[in-house]
């Protein structure tokens, strides 16, 4: 009897420590397989010189990937690129949001139709709605170009002449970047409680004053939580390079640190697996300083 | 209803006027790439290349379309990307409920050490892992099938981290109580748990199929036939390697984008929520 309850005990606590990991199981494949794993090796990889893809065979261990990626003019040319991108499309993007989304926040009509038009880029291809901007842009027969001669603006050749790509790329990059900046900064707005507004009023306060006084202050986690998360998303841009320039445009001018991997290990010839790993890594380093900053941050103005 | 006019003319101040102008100038402008590429999927080879520009294409007829499926085989461009979608969406969103169950209502040694590591997996960009990937596909034989595209989104961090926020709000009380009654864990999982977490649910896997039908980067490495292309590789093949005619491009284009709109326009509320509530998978 007593051992028949001994032994029962033993399988549920078997049981119960076993159960978890089977709910985990499903999970832990596909996380083990396709992320734990990889990032091993994609760093592993990096320091392999000489790696061949067919056999796995490589020369030696080191840091000769590293060497020469730091050294080649694409890798440095895509780190430009891209910081300058990010300078660029996040502060522009921001600001319009800011304002955007305070508007939003306001008691109007139409707000579901507002809204729509100002959160569908969100849901779509940027490949598919690239090909419309890639219309626009189109240097004779463009509507970009037709609406800036209204202003004396002489056309411009957006896609074809490298010195107007970057800035056809910004534009393109915060239309696409606004509907998510504007959604997060609504929803911080709607956290702010409505009585600062009520006591505003009441002391005489009109809404240009109330903005910075009690919005913009409030606001000021949401935005800088907004900035960090767009900041690193766009620090990846890549996608939007296809649509309008099928790849780092004619000159070679466009190249992205994403882009830079992509062309290591699938334009070039042959390709380039340890040289793409380097800069794969180099990528992570860059977005782990990111979060850093942004957690550093986070705690020092909550403490 | 003169009162009603005097009421709303003396609420409708400059300053409304203003707000209104400004929000229709922008909204005008958020909006006009997908009014272009709609009214563009409709125009003549004529119309595309006038300047100054047409703004109204002088027939509705399908022909651009029609002349762009027999081109390129957009049908099973879709059909690819409905299975792609589905069965990744399908896999993640089953492998999502069973791991954020675990983490929130059952005990386990290392369960925090687990989810710390995983929550700095997060931080890890997908374009960083993408060269290894491809090199798993190929050592497990998937590269270049459907599977392909599928097999890797099965699992997300991302969203096990927001399923398990939610399960982490319902009581712990209901799930003693249930246990009490006998209750095992999977009936209650998916008896009580899954009808709670309804909303949630509904929005990961919007967000999800969202992701993974304008998903470009993959699909352009994992396959390389055809056949298997899903439809943002197979329009950007289609413009790229055939040359298209812009109103072409325009009306593959649409074909990419309606579904989308179309779903938007339905869940807008679950999607614009999800979105803020979690942000976007990056």
């Amino acid at each position: 009897m007593s051992t028949k309850t001994a032994g029962k005990k033993k399988s549920l606590s078997l049981g119960k420590t076993v159960e978890p990991y089977l709910y985990l199981a499903p999970f832990a494949i596909g996380v083990i397989l396709f992320t734990l794993y990889p990032i091993v090796n994609v760093v592993l990889l990096s320091f392999k010189e000489g790696y061949n893809f067919i056999t796995k065979d490589f020369a030696s261990w080191g840091i000769g990937n590293y060497l020469y990626v730091l050294k080649d003019a694409y890798f440095l040319q895509a780190y430009k690129n891209t910081f300058m991108y990010v300078f660029i499309v996040i502060p522009i993007s921001t600001c319009l949001a800011v304002v955007i989304a305070t508007l939003l926040n306001q008691k109007i009509k139409f707000s579901g139709m507002f809204q729509t038009a100002y959160f569908l880029p969100m849901v779509t291809s940027t490949i598919a709605i690239g090909f419309a901007w890639r219309f626009m842009f189109n240097y004779k027969s463009g509507v970009i170009n037709y609406l800036l001669s209204f202003f004396g603006i002489e056309a411009i050749n957006w896609l074809q002449v490298p010195q107007y790509n970057f800035p056809a790329l910004c534009i393109y990059g915060i239309w696409a970047i606004l509907p998510f900046t504007i959604i997060l900064l609504l929803s911080g707005l709607q956290n702010i409680d409505p009585m600062y507004y009520t006591a505003a009023k009441v002391d005489g306060a009109g809404p240009i004053k109330s903005f910075f006084r009690i919005t913009l202050p409030l606001l000021a986690p949401t935005i800088f939580l907004v900035v960090c998360v767009n900041t690193i998303s766009t620090f990846k841009v890549y996608n939007e390079l296809f649509p309008l320039f099928q790849g780092a445009g004619i000159a070679n001018n466009l190249f992205t640190v994403v882009y830079y991997i992509y062309y290591q290990f699938r334009v070039k010839s042959p390709a380039r697996y340890g040289y793409a790993a380097a800069a794969a890594v180099l990528l992570f380093i860059t977005i782990f300083i990111f979060t850093m900053i942004q957690r550093w941050v986070e705690g020092k103005t909550k403490n | 209803m003169l009162d009603k006019i005097k009421y709303s003319l003396k609420h409708l101040t400059v300053g409304r006027v203003i707000i209104y102008i400004f929000l229709t100038l922008g909204a005008i402008v958020m909006f006009f790439p997908f009014y272009w590429m709609i009214t563009g999927a409709f125009k003549t080879y004529f119309e595309v290349t006038a300047f100054p520009p047409v703004w109204w294409p002088s027939s509705f007829n399908l022909d651009n379309f029609v002349t762009a499926f027999n081109m390129a085989p957009f049908m099973t461009y879709f059909k690819n990307s409905v299975i792609a979608m589905v069965g990744s969406v399908g896999l993640c969103t089953f492998t999502t409920i069973l791991a954020s169950f675990a983490f929130s209502k059952l005990k386990f040694p290392g369960q925090h050490i687990i989810f710390g590591l995983l929550l700095g997996l997060m931080m890890v960009p997908f374009e960083m892992i993408i060269i290894t990937n491809y090199r798993t596909i190929i050592d497990i034989k998937i590269y270049n099938t459907i599977f392909a595209l599928i097999i890797p989104f099965t699992s997300s961090i991302f969203y096990t981290y927001i399923l398990k926020g939610f399960f982490d709000s319902i009581p712990d009380s209901l799930y003693q109580a249930a246990r009490v009654d006998g209750c095992s864990n999977w009936k209650y999982l998916w008896r009580i748990m899954v009808p709670i977490a309804r909303p949630s649910l509904v929005t990961i896997i919007l967000l999800n199929a969202i992701a993974s039908w304008n998903s470009f980067m993959w699909p352009m490495l994992a396959v390389v036939d055809k056949d298997l292309r899903t439809l943002p590789f197979g329009l950007y093949a289609f413009v790229s390697e055939g040359g298209a005619e812009t109103q072409l491009m325009m009306a593959a284009s649409t074909i990419i984008v309606v579904p989308m709109i179309i779903l938007f326009l339905f869940a807008r509320k679950q999607i614009v929520n999800g979105v803020a509530r979690g942000g976007l998978k990056g």
